[in-house]
């Protein structure tokens, strides 16, 4: 196949800006404007870039890169939650001058291997890919200066996160071993062929397990979660606004790919369910007793990540359909909460649910939308995350996994609880001492009410978006 | 009909943009005039609804794709069931801008924000005729009702708004998932449709039960009401008001909507349960409200057994019997509506909701005590007021079906009289009054006060209209749950060859959908 190369536009363009950033982080930045400054709207740029890209179809690299509606769609998700990153991280005061183009770099990295990610249909160009954008991860997670000096939590966060992921690839690689040794193919298109069950090829099984474990470790899934909330915690607001949310696009994607290997009735399917059963229930419940919104919103991101399962297990192109569409929701919601939690804490502090009390009079277009953001986590209608939801359940019932589906509305009733004290604290508390000055200027309410109305624009009219989840759907599942 | 706009649609629509003009608005009360306005406004957009037909027929039907990749649909239309609750919810709601007036002090402006929200989704739960779009004005009305308790509330606001979300919400995270089942099985999601199918009985006896759950709750019946009480005690005036009079419609709607029609044989299974309990809510109300040292706290009780009489009606399946519910439905709105809004008068005088701080009313506020004793008569259902029709119809239900239920009703009736009246004499003549310095009712007090009074000597005197509207729609409801049940009932004692003709009718088999 000849190679084109406006398929891969997107990723070229993203290339470009890390080099851009690189060369400038090779200076003291005395003599080049701030990276703050001008990368915002060359990110936004990468936006409109993905056009010439959408659309396109084709298999590069010898079959290990696939460009179809999945990857474009996704590409674009993460353009457009890279460019809100960007712009949250711009005004981050736990970051020092000269180390902004060295974290930007990396953050431009990062979002880069999950583009890769997204296209990637060979196992270690997924593995390699996902090296990238974790990689990269690992060096901004600590990046975090409190009154002149390291933040501890951020050095133990980064720690932690290291740890966590070197176990974490290294057993996906373990697994991929397996795959590769009992299936002899490492091509997704190959294996989907491939008989999966146990009786057949119990060490495919074990071995796709363990390669998942590399995505669960990502997208935060029980039992590899235990980083997410102390990492969300530890890390600057703005860092863990955005390790919050694209990586689990990447690990939704790749998890999307291999679940074309996944038809229901399957041991690692049911094992699937479980893992996302209970998933939900432990995140729902830990973050009951949370009093650190990060932390909180940490251990939701565990119980989101239970829910895309749903999608993951019912083995149809609708199922794959609603499990990208609820991705999109959820980095859509978290992004919203996590821009208002970093302009709330204008001076980089770690909001307490208590820092919220009255906000709704220190700044109402925050407030509202937190709120917007909460109600959205919740699955309150008319919000995307109740189409999301409503979405998830109707592509799994009847697939064998009804028990998944009661679950997983059961859990919305425990959800609601937490989600609910975000906007009880902004609205019904009068304010206590100490609280945050927020930013009431008009980027910060002006980034809220985008985000907010793209969150209520595609609870309302989610058709448009969904057409595209369920072209990538059909083009995996047909 | 043309009347040249969407009219179901502008009544949804119209508040909503009209609760995005309040925030170009600055001063308090050039907000309350404003949202008077629209609430007017709305009622005259409102205005075509009086060419209804009188028939059982959905009218003012609307149907639009919404997001046709899973059949959803935008689908609004009213019958005779719902069409009475969408004039309650629009008529509530001037009375509830006109009982805030004074009452709500901070943050008028969200306030009204959150009337008009509220009024919006109320409208379109009862008109909504897609059970996603139901379910999407079910939950969305949550949030403007939580912030009406959990902002403008009593002391205790907190509790009880996270109580009543928690309870809500709860109930109606299965209805979703029933609501699936429903169009996996089912094929649609279109009730119209669904009333047309007939589902096997194992389904419908799950279906039946996620529904019930979350109706139930709603309504509330007798072991999920504690979340009541709560709520309305610490719930502003207005916010009590539209509690009452709309929101706990919707559980009884729900079941006459829903359960009755697209799962009736579990609904037959079920009748004997769900009687139990409406006797149960019955009795229990009446029997806390008599004990009750807050006036506000035993309306609140009162309201749980008015809805039991209620759930009772419509688990009898004989038309008195849904008439009577539907009635009482509407007076419940009526009656209940105006005496929280006389408590919230009261309150404002007294600043405080217990009976002994507000005794001896009678000789100061003569004007007060007159409507206060009117609504306590209707309550209570005393003939000549609206109160009445609907009682008696459920009593004239309830021994047509068996005369031990209508004897273990009876005491229920009798204790509302009986709390009614502890608390109406004690306002009256108890000693010593607290009233001296109080001024009698203002022309804005009555003004709100004297519309429910004209509804409640109208219905209770001239219910024809009434009967003219609701019964078309009653008599099919019913009429088709006896069919339908029969004939289940004469495909399962006659197996085989000679039935194939009721196979043939009981077992349309719906298309699977596979998504």
């Amino acid at each position: 196949m000849e190679f084109n190369p406006i398929l891969i536009v997107p990723e070229l363009y993203q290339l470009l800006l890390i080099v851009a950033l690189f060369c400038q982080s090779l200076g003291d930045g005395s003599e080049t404007p701030p990276a703050e400054r001008w990368l915002p709207y060359f990110a936004g740029f990468g936006i409109f870039v993905n056009i010439p890209a959408w659309g396109a179809q084709g298999l590069l690299f010898g079959g290990a890169y696939q460009v179809d509606a999945l990857s474009q769609f996704f590409k674009l998700a993460i353009a457009a939650g890279f460019y809100v990153c960007v712009l949250n991280a711009a005004r981050q005061p736990s970051l020092e001058e000269r180390k902004r183009p060295d974290y930007f770099m990396f953050l431009a990295i990062s979002a880069w291997g999950l583009m890769l990610l997204s296209s990637a249909v060979e196992l270690i160009t997924i593995y390699i890919a996902l090296e990238i954008s974790s990689y990269s991860l690992y060096a901004i997670i600590p990046l975090r200066n409190m009154n002149g000096k390291g933040h501890q939590g951020a050095a133990e966060a980064g720690i932690k996160y290291i740890l966590f992921g070197a176990v974490a690839t290294a057993i996906a690689l373990y697994g991929f071993s397996y795959i590769l040794a009992s299936q002899h193919t490492s091509y997704i298109a190959q294996l989907a062929k491939a008989n999966w069950t146990w009786a057949g090829q119990p060490m495919a099984v074990v071995g796709l397990s363990l390669f998942m474990g590399g995505m669960f470790f990502k997208l935060a899934l029980f039992p590899f979660h235990f980083w997410c909330p102390d990492v969300y915690q530890g890390a600057s607001n703005e860092t863990a606004g955005f390790a919050a949310t694209l990586p689990k696009l990447g690990a939704v994607v790749v998890l999307i790919r291999l679940a074309t290997l996944l038809k229901p009735g399957l041991e690692i399917t049911t094992l699937l369910a479980v893992l996302g059963a209970l998933s939900m229930t432990f995140g729902n419940l830990c973050a009951l007793a949370q009093k650190d919104i990060k932390r909180m919103l940490g251990f939701s991101s565990v119980a989101h990540a239970g829910y895309i399962m749903v999608g993951l297990v019912s083995g149809t192109a609708m199922g794959l359909a609603a499990a990208a569409f609820y991705a999109m929701a959820y980095v859509a919601m978290n992004l919203l909460c996590f821009w208002v939690i970093s302009r709330v804490a204008s001076d980089g502090r770690n909001l307490q649910l208590d820092d919220l009390n009255g906000l709704y009079k220190r700044a109402p277009g925050l407030a509202f939308a937190l709120g917007v953001g909460a109600f959205a986590l919740v699955g309150l209608p008319p919000t995307m995350g109740f189409m999301g939801k409503f979405f998830l359940i109707t592509s799994a019932w009847d697939h064998g996994y009804n028990w998944l589906v009661i679950t997983l509305v059961l859990n919305s009733a425990i959800a609601i609880f937490y989600y609910l004290s975000l906007v009880r604290h902004a609205y019904t508390h009068e304010e206590g001492e100490n609280a945050p000055t927020p930013d009431n200027s008009a980027f910060s309410v002006c980034g809220a009410g985008i985000l907010a109305a793209v969150v209520l624009l595609f609870g309302m009219v989610p058709s448009g978006l969904f057409d595209y989840a369920i072209l990538a759907g059909k083009q995996l599942l047909p | 009909m043309d009347f040249g706009y969407p009219v179901l649609t502008s009544l949804i629509v119209f508040p909503l943009v009209a609760a995005a003009g309040l925030f170009l608005i600055k001063s308090p009360q050039v907000a309350r005039a404003y949202t008077m306005g629209a609430s007017i406004l709305e009622l005259i957009l409102g205005l075509p609804l009086l060419f209804y037909q009188f028939n059982a027929d959905f009218q003012f039907v609307e149907k639009a794709a919404w997001v046709p990749q899973w059949g959803l649909q935008y689908h609004l239309g009213v019958d005779g069931i719902s069409y009475l609750m969408v004039l309650l919810t629009l008529a509530i709601l001037p009375l509830c801008v006109m009982c805030s007036w004074t009452y709500i002090s901070k943050r008028v402006k969200e306030f009204h924000f959150c009337l008009l929200f509220m009024t919006s989704a109320c409208v379109g739960v009862f008109a909504a005729l897609d059970l996603v779009l139901f379910y999407v004005f079910w939950e969305a009305m949550l949030i403007p009702m939580y912030l009406l308790i959990a902002v403008w509330g009593g002391d205790q606001r907190r509790y009880a708004s996270l109580k009543f979300f928690l309870y809500t919400l709860a109930g109606s995270t299965l209805l979703l998932a029933a609501i699936v089942a429903f169009r996996i099985t089912g094929g649609t999601f279109s009730i119209p449709e669904l009333m047309q199918i007939n589902f096997s009985f194992r389904f419908q006896y799950w279906a039946f039960l996620a529904m019930a759950l979350a109706f139930a709750i709603k309504v509330p019946m007798f072991p999920f009401h504690t979340w009541l009480p709560a709520a309305h005690v610490q719930a502003p005036s207005a916010g009590s008001v539209i509690l009452a009079a709309v929101l706990l419609k919707m559980g009884t709607y729900g079941f006459l909507r829903f359960c009755l029609p697209l799962t009736p044989d579990a609904s037959v299974y079920f009748a004997p349960l769900m009687i139990a309990v409406s006797i149960a809510s019955i009795l229990y109300g009446g029997a806390i409200a008599l004990g009750q040292e807050d006036i506000k706290k035993l309306v609140a009780y009162s309201s749980v057994g008015h809805m039991g009489f209620v759930t009772l009606g419509i688990f009898l399946f004989n038309l008195r019997g849904v008439e009577g519910a539907l009635f009482q439905m509407l007076n419940h709105g009526i009656i209940t509506g105006a005496m929280f809004m006389m408590i919230g008068c009261v309150y404002e005088r007294s600043h405080s909701r217990a009976i002994c701080d507000n005794m001896g009313l009678g000789k100061y506020l003569p004007a007060f005590m007159g409507f206060w004793g009117l609504y306590a008569l209707a309550s209570f259902g005393f003939p000549g007021t609206n109160g009445f029709v609907g009682e008696m119809l459920v009593f004239t239900g309830a021994f047509q079906k068996s005369p031990y239920i209508g004897a273990l009703i009876v005491p229920g009736a009798l204790l509302g009289a009986a709390y009614m009246f502890r608390v109406s004499l004690k306002m009256a003549w108890g000693r010593p009054s607290t009233a001296k310095a109080w001024r009698d009712l203002n022309t804005r007090e009555w003004a709100y006060l004297l519309i429910p009074a004209v509804f409640v000597f109208y219905i209770g005197l001239a219910p024809k209209l009434i009967f003219n509207i609701i019964d078309p729609s009653v008599e099919k409801l019913v009429n088709d749950l006896k069919a339908r049940t029969t004939i289940e009932q004469v495909v399962a004692a006659q197996p085989a060859p000679a039935s194939v003709a009721a196979v043939a009718v009981a077992e349309t088999p719906a298309e699977p959908v596979n998504n």
